[in-house]
């Protein structure tokens, strides 16, 4: 099991050793020392590894992750799990903004709380946010799910597309286009798979499903006159 | 983007240190770029002390100013890679002999009220907000966003409000997207704007209270592995006072 301390070791030289690993790699399990904040810890991987960071992570932390599982045992910069493809990434303390940004695959746990612009412009990525989200989350969200077993902070799914969003707690505001929509079976048993595989327990008849009113990117005839 | 840092001291016999302390955090953010870099030290306004800003064009030339400035008072001062700007507490008893040794430097000129604001964002009205500031009395050295924040705050607090207050003031009057610090002669002030697209964090202990844009500027900070750790929340005025 690699062990790559940051203090001794420089992280282009981690993250080349994690880009240079194949599929059918011995090197399963990495640990990761003394990250001190630094940006893009772990970005990049193309394996099906599991690497576990012991520290807070700055910006970036597992960008474009494929097929890895990501582990920080801290909390974790703006940007963590940006564009994920697929594998899972789990912050064990708080994350900062636009957590899972533009991710199209994979699952983002997040144990504390992420702050504004989580799941900003999700494309397919699952998050699941056992604390609160901020403000102008899921903003212009595309397809995926985000739970949230705490609050949501002003204007959530704003401009929002296909994702759907749960929310246990309150919501503080609604954003442009996005009401509140039935909690159906095929919803809850979604939900029920999500907080499963995040190790979060809920009740999943507490959550309140968000999602798009569809009259923001739809095109609407009455509407000719102004184009 | 510009990165910034701030340390208020909670504990005074860190005091020594405040100096190696902030050289460490600033020096973290001349990663983010060459421009300019720079410091201002603040504490207790001790009678016979005069505050002087020393300025350069370009980073780099600072540092023989800083040397000698140093050098002829027999102090240690503070400076990172990119210093541009530093603003420092001298004993008036040096004054003379300081002028006499820089007075061809256009770079050093002594500034009035104890106040020092940086800046990370963009302000969109502070040309109108300058022209107000200047019918007030305030004049300013430059064309820039951050110099008529500053002049915002040092405006309201001349009209006799809190740095509570005159942060809360700016919420509302100034528009654009921003993270602000401010030191005083007493106080430490962050503010982000409500919609914060401006990174940002904070820790704080018994001890101190930090800021900076990257959580990587915080980690040589004493006792920082056991600090509180938190983001700011956007629209809210943080102040600390020393009493």
């Amino acid at each position: 099991m690699p062990i790559v301390d940051l203090s001794q070791t420089a992280l282009r030289e981690l993250n080349r050793s994690l880009h240079l690993l194949t599929p059918d790699t011995d090197e399963t399990r990495w640990r990761v020392l003394n990250p001190r904040g630094q940006h893009a810890v772990a970005v990049g991987v193309d394996a099906p590894v599991v690497i576990e960071v012991e520290g807070h992570v700055g910006y970036y932390c597992a960008g474009m992750n494929k097929q890895a599982t990501v582990i920080v045992n801290g909390n974790a910069g703006q940007g963590v799990a940006e564009n994920m493809m697929s594998g899972q990434v789990h912050v064990r303390g708080d994350a900062s903004q636009a957590a899972g940004a533009t991710g199209c695959g994979g699952l983002l746990v997040i144990d504390g709380n992420a702050s504004a612009r989580c799941g900003i412009s999700m494309k397919g990525i699952d998050i699941v946010v056992k604390g609160s989200v901020g403000h102008l989350s899921a903003f212009m969200a595309q397809a995926g799910n985000l739970v949230v077993l705490g609050d949501a902070g002003e204007a959530l799914g704003d401009s929002i597309y296909e994702a759907d969003l749960f929310v246990c707690g309150e919501v503080k505001s609604l954003g442009a286009d996005c009401i509140e929509k039935p909690l159906e079976d095929s919803h809850k048993l979604t939900l029920r798979g999500l907080l499963e595989a995040a190790g979060a327990t809920a009740d999943v008849d507490a959550f309140r499903r968000y999602g798009s009113a569809r009259t923001l990117y739809n095109f609407h005839v009455d509407n000719i006159g102004s184009y | 983007m510009c990165g910034i840092v701030g340390l208020f001291l909670k504990d005074e016999t860190l005091a020594p240190r405040l100096g190696e302390l902030l050289t460490g955090m600033l020096s973290t953010m001349c990663d983010r770029g060459p421009d300019s870099a720079g410091f201002a030290v603040y504490g207790s306004e001790e009678p016979g002390t005069l505050k002087l800003t020393l300025r350069s064009a370009q980073a780099g030339e600072i540092v023989d100013l800083i040397a000698r400035v140093a050098g002829a008072l027999d102090i240690t001062l503070p400076h990172a890679a990119h210093d541009t700007h530093v603003v420092v507490s001298v004993p008036q008893a040096h004054v003379d002999y300081f002028l006499l040794e820089v007075a061809k430097s256009p770079a050093v000129h002594m500034v009035g009220s104890g106040r020092c604001l940086v800046h990370n964002g963009s302000l969109s009205n502070h040309n109108a907000v300058r022209r107000d500031l200047i019918r007030k009395g305030l004049t300013f050295q430059t064309e820039n966003d951050s110099e008529v924040a500053a002049g915002f705050v040092t405006a309201k607090m001349q009209e006799g409000l809190s740095l509570q207050q005159a942060m809360t003031a700016s919420l509302k009057a100034l528009d654009g997207f921003y993270t602000f610090v401010v030191g005083t002669e007493s106080g430490f002030s962050v503010l982000r704007d409500p919609i914060a697209c401006k990174p940002a964090v904070m820790a704080e202990t018994d001890r101190w209270v930090a800021f900076g844009t990257e959580y990587r500027a915080l980690v040589n900070l004493p006792s920082v592995d056991d600090a509180r750790v938190w983001e700011p929340m956007p629209a809210k005025v943080y102040v600390w006072e020393r009493h």
